[in-house]
């Protein structure tokens, strides 16, 4: 078919809109994601064809002889006028808003070069939603899109949001409008990213930890995830998946920070505490399957959509919280200055784990902030500190090893490969590197693989995205599926893709997958065990507190306690 | 009248539908039909019932306008100001409907549950423009002082009842 | 009694048959909604009881045994001259009595049923002239009754009068005489088009569906008659809901569907009512079902109550609301006859569409396309309302003109005033005027006139109408009804309300017309579904037709048609004033000026129009004025 002249040799497109984009032509869109249900709402995508009939372009088949043109007097005059009606709906201090520069509306508002608005300003709504501890929303930013509707319930099935009311009364709401605080959000933070302007944002902690830094009272440590390296660095030029964790390492340090570690070290003893619970309950067959904990929002969602299922979840904390409470132990003990801990993280619903009851002790949070990868970025640009001027600098004693096992958490499929590594009845350097071939890698949000461990088949499952662990669930249930271990991770693609990652495309998100993977390549030590800081730690520290400090019950484990009380 | 709600009966009414999705309006329809709105109380056990988030169900309720959130009067009048009944000019009526009733616009439902007054777009019986129904009973050519003697007249049969 | 067989079919429509010719005397009291809320069954219970007490033969169902002297009662569907109910029409005389009461029955009963002598007080009367006689009344002498026919003639809520006058052999020809093609084919032929509105020919869309391999397919039946203004879909269903039924099992039977869907807007209560006993007689005599007729055809109907949405009269919107979603039209392609209902194949047509197919068949294409202009064959069903001598439903060949329906059959104008506008094609069809009073009334003709068939609700306007007035009731209308998917409706339709709002409130500005112009552009080009593609129509018609109007109310701020409440202008006559202030007291804006005992003057820039000053001057001294 012909676009705008171009011919455009047609292959698998769902829609003429991927077909331009191919062609290399920018075509704005606002409710168009490859990976959602078409909508169709925001009428951006509008093109001609040669008899002058408008198109919108994400809906329709291409066809053979089509011919399209992208950028006529019509289609722009329509397009600006679309926008004139949204932007006469909408908040328009874009200047305090958390996601300026970040934001569809105003890019676009820019480049149509909008300069007056005929009509009056109705964007009055006082719905604000602050409760949740992951995400913000603010109904006068919302251009109703809808993408948060369809993500929260196509791919996550959380069903927390939806419209509601209709015509210019419609809103996303929660039933009732309830504080998303109460109703079944997981703060996966997904819908905040795939909005595309600032009516939901992750929650802003920068400035408590500004604080914590400015105050010469406080010894402030700071844990990085995995996942965080492989992103970040794009923010400052790098290119997809590209590991900046020296550069990370150095900017914290800049920043004031006085220690700063990688949250990899704590998934070693994550994949040993867990490795250690699996051979248990494979041996007495209690609560079987198995399924991991590592990740709040899928901890969330057990909570308050499956909460009969609990029993059947690790009790290990995730690593952010194993790593905190060694660290609460090791420097809060000690007196002197007060100390804070600070995670960075891929993740919205970090902010929330850290909150939660079960890892507070004496009346401090163990992790005492969250910060979002791009948080950090933030922290970095308002610091003045050039990153191009950094030299990679390595993470501070004495939590400073940590194992290739460690690294690949961050991707879904990677805590798998951990545990799996551990179990291996062959340690040797071949047999290990062969597990990466036995199904667990790659985008898939459902991989099943099995594997022989002392003589014995097991059956593996690893989902990522909500909706695909609800709908293993029910499978389970049914008795369609049987397995004996299931890691669960709520963002499609693990924590790569994590809500608080620098937003791109579906398509370029695999390569921050890959940018582990090679961290794995590059470290010595591939099995967690191996570590020699873990027995170091379950000689010291660790010794006969292991349960205490690594693993949790929550409500509806069994030995859960209320910790109130 | 208004009744309070019953989990059991909720079961019934699922049971003599379906649980299927598709099925969520006539669910609600009966119960609507059953206690005059939908109460809060009916999401958490229908939505795990018919497996729709109730984020869903609150979006399909306040997608239509039959339905409502809100207890109804003992008389639903609805005024009806489709077309036909608009050039016939039916808003004087509603205007007398709300003096009589003391309803500022607004506001649907008297506090003490006696009367609820809505407009509705089109009763489809045009041919007797303007008309209005009070529970679902047509009135046919309404006119102001029409509306004062029917609202007298409901007044009176409210009072004879709850003697 | 349950049909197996062609022949048993076939005898039983002799029995019917008969038993309806031996009915010596049929009393067919109207029973559509309008006649009903004017006491229509009591009435018809009245005679009844009276005809008892003489101990008459008197039967309310088709008796077992017919009886040759046997007076018959019947709940008819809508006889259609709405205005004059409760009708009562007296076979075989063929009398029509208008407007009856209660107190009319006895007089009914012993002259007209026993005696066989006329009422001519109960009798239509129009000009001086009495007639006595339904077919004469000018109002159903200039129409063609195709899908109306049995209205007003058979009793609704019996399937047997429904077999005994012809009925379901449209259905036993498809079943044993058609083929699938054929049947297709012959639609195609007639040239029918869909009457819901957007008039698409039906043989497509079945063919379209006919060719979909994927099963199952659906037969989705749309009564959500959602335009203000329109019952004639009410009226079929209410009235002849079997014709409806056969329609849709026969499109079954052309496109290989078994399970159907009727959705009916909540506001008909009875046409559900009437419907769900149609289905259930026709289930139990055999013609839905399993293996209908004995044949290895099965077809079953379920029937969707709307909850109250507009926008569930557009396709892929009705559809969702069946699914138990929003009624959120969906972006097309994909096509409804490819993916409809649960995304499968469906056909989807409205009442009107279904009710003309068995008349189709029986007489074959060449015979319905004789009717009206050949891109546009057939008859049309159409509400006339407003301010109309004789409201009503009617069915008219395609192609009258509005000359004929609104003076011919219509009657004129009422109380004096002079035909303004009609407002056709429901609220976001367009206005016609004096000078369309002759366009032919077809889907390319309206079209080309900047309106639309529509549904086919007809609203008739007079010289006490304000047009700006009417095009901001209809973007209201379209406001509150806009579903809120599509950024151009939900935020066009707002805009353009709220400067329809402005200028009706006399704060309009020059520029708000080219404004209106720019939003009904984008929002008819850009919106998602044909809902919002033609929300604009009332505003630019109105606007082309009636920009003087306009005009008036932004430069001059006055509503020549003596309407906008915010354009009257209330002034002292100075000659009553006696000084009170009283007014002056009265009003919250300050407006009202003047000296104790003198004559007060009213400052229009500060009135706000309340009417506050003239309910307080007990000198009637102040006047409204436009």
């Amino acid at each position: 078919m012909t676009i705008d002249g171009q011919t455009v040799e047609i292959e698998n497109e769902r829609n003429v809109l991927e077909l331009i984009r191919k062609a290399g032509i920018v075509l704005p869109t606002f409710c168009y994601h490859s990976e959602l249900s078409i909508h169709g709402g925001c009428r951006m995508c509008i093109v001609e064809d040669d008899r002058g009939s408008l198109i919108p372009s994400c809906s329709e088949e291409p066809r053979n002889g089509m011919i399209i043109h992208t950028n006529t007097r019509r289609v722009r005059r329509y397009r600006r006028n679309i926008l004139e009606l949204l932007l006469a709906n909408h908040s328009r201090d874009c200047t305090i808003c958390f996601n300026s520069g970040n934001c569809r509306l105003q890019e676009l508002a820019r480049s149509f070069n909008i300069s007056s608005i005929r009509f009056m300003n109705t964007a009055h709504s006082p719905h604000m939603d602050h409760s949740s501890k992951c995400i913000s929303k603010d109904p006068n930013r919302c251009i109703l899109c809808g993408d948060c509707v369809r993500i929260c319930n196509e791919v996550q099935n959380v069903g927390a949001i939806d419209f509601a009311h209709r015509g210019s009364d419609m809103h996303i709401s929660t039933p009732f409008g309830v504080p998303l605080a109460e109703s079944v959000c997981v703060g996966c933070g997904q819908c905040a990213a795939v909005c595309p302007t600032g009516a939901i944002i992750v929650k802003n902690d920068i400035n408590k930890v500004w604080r914590a830094l400015d105050n010469q009272e406080t010894f402030v440590t700071v844990q990085v995830a995995p996942a965080v390296r492989v992103a970040l660095g794009q923010e400052f030029g790098l290119g997809d998946g590209e590991n900046s964790i020296g550069y990370i390492v150095a900017a914290l340090h800049r920043l004031g920070f006085d220690k700063v570690f990688d949250t990899s070290t704590s998934a070693d003893l994550t994949v040993i505490e867990e490795s250690r619970e699996f051979v248990q309950r494979l041996q007495s067959w209690h609560d079987m399957p198995l399924f991991t904990s590592c990740c709040p929002a899928w901890i969330n969602y057990v909570e308050k959509h499956y909460p009969e299922i609990m029993p059947h979840v690790s009790t290990c904390r995730s690593p952010m919280q194993m790593f905190a409470s060694v660290l609460a132990d090791e420097y809060r003990k000690v007196p002197g200055k007060r100390h804070v801990h600070v995670a960075i993280m891929p993740c919205t619903a970090k902010k929330f784990e850290a909150a939660r009851d079960e890892f507070v002790t004496d009346g401090q949070p163990n992790v005492d902030f969250v910060l979002t990868t791009q948080e950090l970025v933030q922290m970095i640009r308002q610091s003045g500190i050039l990153w191009e001027d950094l030299e990679p600098e390595g993470v501070d004693n004495p939590f400073s090893v940590y194992t290739g096992a460690a690294v690949i958490f961050g991707v879904t499929g990677g805590v798998t490969e951990a545990v799996l590594r551990e179990l291996a009845d062959d340690h040797g350097p071949t047999a290990l590197k062969k597990l990466a071939f036995v199904g667990v890698r790659g985008q898939d949000g459902l991989k099943e693989t099995k594997i022989t461990v002392g003589g014995k088949e097991l059956s593996i499952a690893v989902v990522s995205g909500l909706g695909n662990a609800s709908a293993l669930i029910e499978d389970l249930k049914s008795g369609v599926r049987k397995y004996h271990f299931v890691e669960v991770m709520a963002c499609p693609g693990g924590c790569v893709c994590g809500a608080g990652q620098p937003v791109v495309p579906l398509s370029h998100r695999a390569a921050r997958g890959k940018g582990l993977y090679s961290a794995d390549l590059l470290t010595s030590i591939k099995r967690s065990e191996d570590n020699p800081l873990m027995a170091t730690l379950y000689d010291g520290l660790l010794k006969g507190r292991n349960h205490d400090l690594l693993h949790v019950h929550y409500p509806g484990h069994k030995g859960h306690h209320n910790h109130a009380a | 009248m208004n009744q309070i709600f019953d989990p059991i009966e909720l079961d019934e009414i699922v049971k003599s539908q379906s649980t299927d999705p598709s099925a969520v309006i006539s669910v609600l329809q009966t119960i609507q039909e059953k206690y005059r709105y939908i109460p809060r109380e009916v999401f958490r056990p229908l939505s795990l019932k018919m497996g729709i988030s109730e984020a869903r169900i609150y979006s399909v309720v306040t997608f239509y306008e039959n339905f409502s959130l809100d207890p109804k009067g003992h008389f639903v009048i609805k005024i009806c100001d489709g077309t036909a009944c608009h050039v016939r000019k039916s808003m004087p009526n509603l205007e007398r409907l709300r003096k009589e009733l003391d309803l500022p616009e607004g506001k649907v439902t008297k506090d003490d549950l006696s009367f609820s007054v809505e407009t509705v777009s089109c009763l489809g019986a045009c041919g007797l423009a303007p008309v209005l129904t009070v529970n679902d009973k047509v009135y046919p050519a309404m006119t102001p002082d029409k509306v004062s003697d029917l609202v007298a007249k409901l007044k009176e049969e409210l009072a004879n009842e709850t003697h | 009694m349950k049909l197996t067989s062609r022949a048993d079919l076939k005898e039983a429509r002799q029995i019917f048959s008969r038993a309806l010719q031996l009915q010596e005397t049929k009393i067919l009291v109207c029973a559509g909604t309008g006649c009903i809320a004017g006491g229509s069954l009591i009435i018809r219970d009245k005679i009844n009881e009276l005809l008892k007490a003489k101990s008459l033969p008197v039967t309310v169902e088709m008796a077992d045994e017919p009886h040759d002297k046997e007076i018959n009662i019947k709940s008819s569907g809508c006889h259609g001259f709405c205005e004059m109910g409760p009708l009562v029409r007296i076979e075989p005389q063929g009398f029509l009595y208008i407007r009856v009461q209660l107190e009319d029955c006895e007089e009914i009963v012993n002259e007209t049923i026993v005696a066989g002598k006329h009422i001519p007080r109960l009798a239509y009367t129009f000009e001086d002239k009495m007639y006595p006689k339904q077919d004469e009344i000018p109002f159903y002498r200039q129409q063609t009754r195709v899908v109306l026919e049995h209205c007003g003639h058979i009793d609704a809520t019996s399937v047997k009068e429904y077999i005994g006058v012809g009925g379901y052999s449209a259905l036993e020809k498809a079943l044993f005489e058609l083929t699938p093609d054929k049947i297709v084919k012959e639609m195609s032929d007639s040239g029918l088009r869909g009457r819901g509105g957007g008039g698409f020919p039906v043989g497509r869309k079945w063919a379209e569906v006919q060719r979909q391999k994927n099963k199952p397919k659906y037969v989705v039946c749309n009564g959500d008659e959602g335009d203000p203004g329109a019952f004639m879909d009410r009226s079929i269903m209410e009235g002849d809901p079997h014709r409806m039924l056969e329609g849709m099992i026969i499109s079954g039977i052309a496109c290989d569907a078994s399970e159907a869907y009727i959705y009916v807007r909540a506001e008909y209560p009875m046409a559900v009512n009437r419907l769900k006993l149609a289905i259930e007689q026709a289930t139990d005599i055999g013609l839905l079902g399993d293996n209908i007729l004995g044949s290895n055809f099965s077809f079953k109907i379920k029937i969707n109550r709307g909850a109250g949405a507009f926008v569930c009269g557009e396709g892929s919107a009705l559809t969702a609301s069946i699914e138990g979603k929003r009624g959120m039209p969906r972006v097309k392609p994909p096509r409804t006859a490819e993916h409809g209902l649960f995304n499968q194949p469906t056909v989807l047509n409205n009442v009107e569409t279904f009710a003309n197919v068995p008349e189709i068949l029986n007489r074959g294409a060449n015979w319905y396309n004789k009717y009206g202009p050949a891109k546009s064959p057939g008859t049309k069903a159409f509400a006339l309302t407003g301010n109309i001598r004789n409201t009503g439903l009617i069915e008219v060949p395609m192609g009258s003109t509005l000359r004929t329906i609104i003076y011919d059959i219509g009657g004129g104008i009422p109380g004096g005033a002079e035909f303004k506008a009609v407002q056709i094609g429901g609220p976001s069809g367009g206005c016609l005027t004096t000078d369309d009073l002759d366009l032919p009334l077809d889907f390319d003709s309206l079209k080309k006139a900047g309106a639309m068939v529509g549904s086919g609700g007809l609203v008739v306007m007079d010289s006490n109408t304000c047009m700006v007035e009417v095009a901001r009731f209809f973007m209201n209308f379209i406001q509150n009804e806009s579903c809120g998917k599509c950024v151009p409706c939900r935020e066009g339709t707002k805009r353009m309300l709220m400067i329809l709002e402005r200028i009706v409130s006399g704060r309009g500005n020059i520029g708000d017309l080219d404004l209106l112009l720019e939003l009904a552009d984008t929002v008819s080009n850009t919106a998602l579904c044909g809902l919002g593609k033609t929300a604009p129509n009332p505003v630019v018609s109105t606007i082309r037709k009636f920009r003087d109007e306009y005009l008036a109310h932004i430069v001059d701020k006055r509503c020549p048609g003596k309407v906008c409440a915010k354009m009257r202008r209330y002034y002292v006559d100075p000659e009553l004033c006696k000084g009170c202030s009283k007014c002056a007291q009265a009003c919250a804006s300050a407006a009202i000026t003047g000296k104790v005992k003198e004559s007060f003057s009213i400052d229009l820039s500060k009135c706000t129009r309340c009417g506050a000053c003239i309910n307080t001057c007990k000198f009637s001294a102040i006047k409204e004025g436009w």
